[in-house]
């Protein structure tokens, strides 16, 4: 009696969605990185792009508006080393708040030091938004 | 322009915030975005309460 049994095949997991060519893995974070929601945006994931765009931004100009502090580099204390290492993910933020001599904080207000953890903040969420368009990039995620 | 916010506030604003970051990025399709999104943002909010009522238990 002939066994019915199928041979084994080996399967290859599908990718969650369709990549985008080469060029956009680098161009996509590195927009992202630049300007926050734009690695969305460029690959067309409108409402993601402009929500990130809109959540990361306000909360930095929150941060601003409520005299929080901008590190510089610096290779002095550990937590100011990753202070920097935070508000420099924010990008373009970063360059034109550097550029306009913002951020220096004010310790006479009580939510300077809210602030300063709101610029961070947002810099890290837009290290994780470069991510996440990067996947998109690499069709990771659709 | 100087903005004071109350600690509270600040801590909604920031819960707001990082929750739809986490909910976009963190999760695959819409429907699942926005219920990790307003998981985060629930469990951001009641950790303050939770907290602020911590403090107040080891304050009296």
């Amino acid at each position: 009696m002939a066994n019915s049994v199928k041979p084994a095949v080996a399967e290859t997991p599908k990718p969650l969605a369709t990549p985008a060519s080469p060029s956009m893995s680098v161009i996509a974070p590195a927009i992202a990185w630049l300007i926050p929601g734009a690695g969305h945006l460029i690959q067309k994931r409108w409402i993601r792009g402009l929500l990130l765009m809109a959540s990361i931004t306000t909360m930095f100009i929150l941060g601003l508006m409520m005299q929080g502090r901008v590190y510089l580099p610096n290779g002095g204390d550990i937590l100011d080393i990753l202070g920097f290492v935070g508000d420099v993910g924010a990008g373009g933020l970063y360059i034109v708040t550097r550029v306009q001599g913002w951020g220096h904080g004010a310790i006479a207000h009580a939510t300077a030091d809210y602030g300063t953890k709101f610029l961070i903040v947002a810099g890290l969420l837009n290290f994780i938004s470069a991510a996440d368009a990067y996947h998109i990039a690499i069709g990771k995620k659709p | 322009m100087t903005l004071e916010l109350s600690h509270f506030s600040a801590a909604v604003l920031f819960s707001l915030f990082a929750s739809v970051v986490f909910g976009i990025t963190q999760r695959n399709t819409a429907r699942e975005q926005l219920r990790y999104g307003m998981y985060c943002f629930v469990m951001f909010a009641g950790g303050v309460f939770v907290a602020g009522w911590v403090m107040w238990i080891l304050r009296h």
